[in-house]
């Protein structure tokens, strides 16, 4: 895979790679839909948890702090698009308005979050996260009260779609003799978002300011030492992933058209740091790929638990649900096993090999 | 008036405590453009003290630094470098993982601007800028000679070349002040002659060097003046010849006692 990537070395190969990859993306959605709709929104699900996993990766990958209430800037980005594209306020701005909005109010929470937590790593730092993470989400489940503002548990409801004109996202279409449904939009959106944002990330590890962030990871009284700002530094990768996660929560209102604070909790933070830390913190490749499985091999074990288990002992023995965890558990256990760095580890390491 | 403009590093009744512990109490000493000004003395004498607090890493409880005319107090530790004073650590302090080009490459951070928005755009000035550094990370490296290890990550560098690295990293901020915490530590015979060809070579290129060394012949062959420190305290300063004869630092390096018997025997 290395070779298809690196235009340098091999640009026939590269051009090859990237001409097949962006021929699969394309097809992707259709042949999804002939296998069954689910599969598309499933897949679009899986494109958003690729977007948060690369954000998070600029916070934990990259500048190595730990950040446990990642998906609070979800929460932030999400309800920012629901207020301002819904009739609970009677508010109907147009998405490419409301994204960076929502992008610029998760990028001051992020600000918020991290400075206060500047002196702080590893444990410490997961920790607070954590509880900003927990804040965050009591606050949207209470703000209906004294004025209501995110409407509580019951959460808002009617969100519009992504409209450009007449143009609908979530509306049906035949255009070119092709049926395009609502999540084929969505998926080809997020797909171009998805390849930007891999782009800008790629482009910062390997910048002046990725590498005074991988510094920060490494030692940060050396990185002081040799005159990096790292408070600035700090604030600023709490910023770019928070902003990434909230052009997440964005998209995120947007497809499902409903949201609560119950999609915000714990257990989604911890799912996308173990996207984060199984596909190889600090691999873009990597990272893409670790949101990609886990957020795909749940799914597909939902559909095939039942039946192979038939097919083997004739009934049910193990509820899909429970053999699913089961399943995720031991994976992750036999990753960090025997994959400690993630299925791609960063890049350094494949550099070191090359140079023996 | 000519010492005033020689001077590159005033040190003013500089003091530290630790609780009870006076780890520097009232050093004051100067250090002249184009030097190699030697700071030696026994084990817990404060040495690495006095480097924390003249780098920022501590700020002093008394007294004050004058650097190139400025004061350094309340700066931190990347202000400090942005001055012009770059360190290396008496333990070193390498980003392990990351190649010792790109030990170098940060190392440039402080002298280039390079922003985020460039960063992800890639405009024609951020493109030049990052050629410069890389090429003056890779001349750095050839400086000290661990070119051929560009590639390889720090922690797999052998233990000499590792000292060299930091050296070529601290030089990347191209400072006024080359601040050196034991760099001949762990190094064998041959690594230690090398070492003082570089040191010679970073002096004759204008750089002014502060040096913490317990290998004598070292200290003795290449620094100009030495600071002698005990127990925080100034205790002797002048010329490597006329320091080694001072008995108050022959006491300090051979015990008090020594020299309260010598005085007996007298």
């Amino acid at each position: 895979m290395h070779q298809f990537f690196d235009r340098k070395k091999y640009p026939r190969g590269a051009w090859v790679g990237i001409a097949l990859i962006a021929i699969a993306l394309v097809v992707l959605p259709f042949a999804l839909t002939a296998v069954g709709t689910a599969w598309v929104r499933i897949t679009n699900l899986a494109i958003l948890f690729v977007l948060l996993s690369l954000g998070l990766n600029i916070v934990v990958g990259f500048a190595g702090l730990l950040d446990l209430g990642y998906i609070a800037f979800y929460a932030v980005g999400a309800y920012t698009y629901a207020l301002l594209a819904s009739p609970h306020f009677d508010l109907h701005l147009p998405f490419w308005i409301i994204l960076p909005i929502g992008a610029a109010v998760a990028c001051l929470f992020g600000v918020l979050l991290g400075a206060p937590t500047l002196k702080l790593r590893g444990d410490y730092l997961a920790i607070v996260t954590l509880g900003f993470g927990e804040i965050i989400r009591i606050f949207l489940n209470n703000l209906s009260q004294p004025v209501n503002l995110t409407n509580g548990p019951q959460g808002i409801t009617l969100i519009d779609p992504f409209r450009i004109g007449a143009f609908n996202f979530a509306k049906r279409e035949t255009i070119f003799g092709l049926d395009f449904t609502g999540p084929v939009k969505y998926y080809y959106f997020m797909v171009l978002l998805v390849i930007v944002i891999i782009v800008i990330n790629l482009r910062l590890q390997n910048s002046r300011i990725g590498r005074a962030w991988e510094a920060i990871r490494e030692d940060e009284i050396a990185a002081r030492a040799m005159g990096i700002n790292t408070r600035n530094m700090k604030l600023l990768a709490f910023a770019m992933g928070a902003s990434f996660g909230g052009i997440s929560g964005g998209i995120f209102s947007a497809t499902q058209g409903f949201i609560s604070p119950e999609s915000f909790v714990l257990v989604e933070s911890i799912m996308v740091l173990s996207m984060v830390v199984l596909g190889g913190m600090g691999n873009v490749y990597g990272v893409v790929l670790g949101a990609i499985l886990l957020s795909f091999v749940p799914e597909i074990l939902r559909y095939t638990v039942e039946p192979v288990q038939k097919a083997l002992f004739g009934r049910m023995l193990i509820e899909p649900e429970v053999i699913r965890m089961l399943l995720f558990g031991l994976a992750l256990v036999l990753m960090m096993l025997y994959r400690p760095a993630g299925i791609l580890p960063s890049a350094l390491r494949k550099r070191e090999l090359e140079a023996k | 008036m000519s010492s005033q403009h020689l001077a590159l590093l005033t040190a003013k009744g500089i003091s530290k405590r630790f609780g009870g512990v006076h780890a520097l109490a009232d050093v004051g000493f100067t250090i002249n453009h184009g030097e190699i000004y030697g700071l030696i003395g026994p084990n817990g004498a404060g040495k690495t003290s006095l480097f924390n607090v003249l780098t920022g890493i501590y700020s002093p409880d008394g007294g004050e630094f004058i650097f190139d005319g400025q004061p350094l107090n309340g700066l931190k530790p990347n202000e400090v470098a942005e001055r012009g004073i770059a360190r290396t650590f008496q333990n070193i302090r390498l980003f392990a993982n990351l190649s010792a080009l790109e030990n170098v490459m940060i190392g440039r951070h402080v002298r280039t601007h390079g922003n985020v928005f460039g960063a992800i755009l890639r405009d024609k000035k951020t493109q030049a800028e990052e050629k410069g550094i890389e090429k003056r990370a890779h001349e750095l490296l050839d400086y000290v000679g661990v070119a051929k290890r560009a590639n390889t990550l720090a922690k797999h560098l052998a233990y000499g070349d590792q000292r060299r690295l930091e050296i070529a990293r601290a030089l990347a901020t191209e400072p006024k002040l080359l601040a050196l915490d034991e760099p001949a530590a762990g190094m064998n015979a041959t690594e230690t002659t090398s070492l003082k060809g570089l040191l010679a070579d970073i002096r004759r290129d204008g750089t002014t060097i502060l040096l913490i060394e317990h290998d004598m012949k070292l200290v003795m062959s290449v620094c100009d003046r030495v600071l002698v420190l005990d127990y925080g305290k100034k205790i002797a300063e002048g010329s490597a010849a006329e320091v080694q004869k001072d008995p108050a630092v022959i006491a300090a390096y051979l015990g008090g006692e020594v020299l309260l018997n010598l005085k007996g025997a007298a």
